[in-house]
């Protein structure tokens, strides 16, 4: 008898991969969100392997929120560009002139929450009747129990209590009008297998990955880099750190960890050795035990 | 590294959460602010002590009901193996939850609650689990430490169980192992307090034992998912036929046969990316070219000749019933099977189990949640389909309620 075993990141990566050919098939006009944090590069690269030859058959889409690290915006055109795929943006800063966002105040003020109406906003203008994102389910407790296929009503809204139920191989992406499906392929992944499939299959990543020196401010604990979206508050002190970027959000929001680990090895040896999950440094989640389920339950990805 | 697929199902007090705590906890998955957190919920719940089912209870109504009502998923890994755990509730009216979870594990826990014994609960989870044809079960009889570590009872407890899943044809490799979740006791290291034990810890067992078998490679079946046609000047002339193997080997060169036209060819060359492949199996996803140009599209089949796949109209199934509105015969769905959907009417409904004592009635006129029954069903268009118990991937399927774009219900084809 052979040994027709696969290793888990070839299961986890033929997986995907059926997700991704099963949206393009079940829907009529998807998207990819790509913010050029790793798990959208993940996506996109897998994306790209599963309709080889072929191109893409569905645009890569950013809701920008306009206080990105500029490193992130540049790679993010680069990497399209690269690709061969389409890149549609939604500005957040759109809905803002147009009075469906209003920005927050105050001094914790940041424009996470903001996303979820541009984002809903670029899907109902764009058509798209799935949009495909990152999220895995050991990011967050709520996202443990999402679907591959995430069903939304009319409004964005999801329902966890009332999901459909996902058996085998089988996905149920029948809606009605105006609904529409959030499609999480990776969601079997975890941080390290994610980190482990890009050192496997060589993923460039942006810079802000690898640790670098910058100036930072220490804010609730939690270690933000000084930039024209963060500047110092009267008692801050700035330091010269070094340090990378765990996640890639907002530069207002997202905090970096002190890090010499400057090449991909280096950083798989380090998450193996965390106690922190990723998230653990990201305001937006402190806000209350069952933030991203609120959120999500509004439409936030 | 490989992935074990794995399933649990149980209340709250036979221990199934601390189990999971434990196992997540003693290989480092928990992280310090996911138990920073617990601590803090728990303090606010005035739990003294750290509970660890706040780690697997996810969704607001849950925690604040106490209650487990969706399948959860967790993950863990060992230098050996990645582990997927679906975690499920394991009252009856869940039974929903345990299917799903169960459809996609390779081995389930079973718990026994060692004062307890075999009770009506761990025979539902076993008859779920060889329904869903999981082939390998743990009977972890747990809360050792509260029968004074006896073999007395451990020995009648799987003597009960055996003597109960003797019927359950499926499972074909039966584990029992006595626990103590809340100690540790087995779980990582052999427990000292058990010397009349001679078996292995739970987690070394879930890191060695063999599931590479549980995949169908025989019988070759290659559902089209997707036509890839670049149109580019370099690839003017390519027409590649995506999918995953659902079961067989494939390779260039091989004759194969096209359902439902029935044309046959060879396969020219198999893809993953740019990379040609010596040979192509499940669960693969991979690119196929053909040597004729054949119309095929998605929902169309590769098979081989001398084992094609059963094709008809009229078929034989048990299903899991997951609507609140009752199944009545002579209903009518979309049905979900492979890449292929077509219409389907349940033409009759033949009996129902009772999965407390596994008796089937056959007075009976629908199915309602949580029911599992044996139906026939009538397809407008026929399917290409083998039995459940010789191929998960081809003998599954999803009833939808073409009103509501609901799935009302699992099957698995006899």
């Amino acid at each position: 008898m052979f040994d027709y075993n696969l290793s888990h990141l070839d299961q986890l990566e033929a997986e995907a991969i059926f997700i991704l050919r099963e949206t393009a098939a079940q829907f009529e006009n998807p998207g990819l969100l790509f913010s050029a944090g790793k798990d959208s590069i993940v996506m996109a690269h897998i994306s790209r392997k599963a309709f080889y030859p072929a191109r893409i058959p569905f645009p890569l889409v950013h809701v920008d929120t306009g206080h990105n690290f500029p490193e992130t915006i540049e790679f993010r055109d680069a990497y399209a560009d690269k690709i061969g795929a389409r890149l549609y943006v939604g500005m957040v800063q759109d809905s803002i002139d147009q009075g469906t966002a209003v920005e927050e105040t105050g001094p914790n003020a940041s424009r996470n929450k903001l996303q979820t109406v541009t984002l809903l906003e670029t899907i109902e203008e764009q058509q798209y009747d799935a949009v495909l994102g990152g999220g895995r389910r050991d990011e967050e407790k709520a996202r443990a129990k999402e679907r591959f296929f995430s069903h939304r009503n009319d409004f964005g809204e999801w329902d966890p209590k009332n999901q459909r139920p996902e058996l085998w191989n089988l996905f149920n992406g029948r809606k009605q009008p105006g609904e529409h499906f959030r499609i999480f392929p990776l969601s079997n992944f975890t941080e390290m297998d994610v980190w482990m499939y890009m050192h496997q299959e060589g993923i460039e990543l942006p810079s802000l990955y690898y640790a670098h020196e910058r100036e930072t401010v220490t804010r609730n604990g939690v270690i933000l880099a000084v930039s024209e979206f963060v500047q110092p508050r009267e008692g801050e002190l700035v330091e010269t750190k070094v340090i990378r970027f765990r996640t890639m959000g907002d530069a207002t929001i997202t905090g970096a960890v002190e890090s010499s680990a400057n090449t991909m090895e280096k950083i798989i040896e380090e998450v193996a050795a965390a106690r922190q999950t990723e998230r653990g440094n990201r305001a937006d989640d402190k806000r209350s035990e069952t933030a991203m389920e609120d959120r999500k339950k509004e439409g936030y990805f | 590294m490989d992935l074990l697929r794995f399933t649990t199902a149980g209340s709250v007090d036979d221990g199934k959460s601390t189990l999971i705590g434990r196992l997540l906890y003693d290989s480092k998955s928990i992280f310090e602010d996911q138990l920073e957190a617990i601590k803090e919920s728990s303090r606010k719940k005035g739990d003294e002590n750290m509970n660890l089912a706040l780690l697997t209870d996810g969704l607001k109504a849950e925690r604040e009901q106490g209650i487990t009502i969706d399948v959860a998923y967790r993950y863990f890994a060992t230098p050996k193996r990645k582990f997927i755990i679906a975690d499920t509730p394991g009252h009856i009216q869940y039974t929903r939850n345990m299917v799903t979870g169960a459809s996609t594990a390779n081995l389930a826990i079973v718990l026994i609650d060692a004062r307890k014994g075999v009770i009506e609960q761990t025979k539902r989870h076993s008859f779920i689990a060889n329904l869903l044809r999981i082939q390998h079960v743990v009977v972890a009889v747990n809360k050792m430490d509260l029968v004074d570590y006896s073999q007395d009872v451990y020995d009648k407890i799987i003597a009960d169980y055996k003597s109960f899943a003797s019927r359950l044809d499926n499972i074909v490799d039966i584990r029992p192992i006595p626990i103590s979740a809340l100690n540790g006791d087995n779980i990582v290291n052999r427990s000292e307090n058990m010397p009349w034990y001679e078996g292995a810890s739970l987690l070394y067992h879930l890191e060695n034992v063999y599931v590479g078998g549980d995949e169908n490679h025989v019988q070759a079946r290659f559902p089209v998912q997707w036509v890839i046609r670049p149109q580019s000047d370099k690839f003017h002339d390519f027409r590649g036929f995506a999918g995953r193997v659902s079961g067989g080997v494939f390779k260039p060169g091989d004759a194969v046969r096209i359902m439902p036209s029935g044309f046959s060819t060879t396969i020219d060359k198999i893809y993953q990316d740019k990379k040609e492949l010596a040979e192509a199996f499940a669960p693969q996803s991979v690119v196929m070219t053909l040597n004729d140009e054949i119309d095929i599209s998605r929902g169309d089949m590769l098979v081989k000749d001398n084992n094609a796949p059963h094709l008809g109209q009229d078929i034989e199934a048990m299903i899991c019933w997951f609507s609140t509105v009752n199944l009545n015969p002579r209903s009518k769905f979309v049905i979900r099977h492979t890449t292929r959907e077509a219409k389907a009417i349940v033409s009759e409904l033949r009996y129902k189990m009772d999965i407390n004592t596994l008796r089937k009635n056959e007075d009976v006129s629908s199915l309602t949640l949580n029911e599992i029954g044996r139906v026939k069903l009538h397809t407008a268009s026929p399917l290409f389909y083998d039995s459940y118990n010789k191929n998960r991937h081809t003998g599954s399927f999803i009833l939808i309620d073409p009103g509501t774009n609901e799935t009302v219900a699992a099957g698995m084809i006899l």
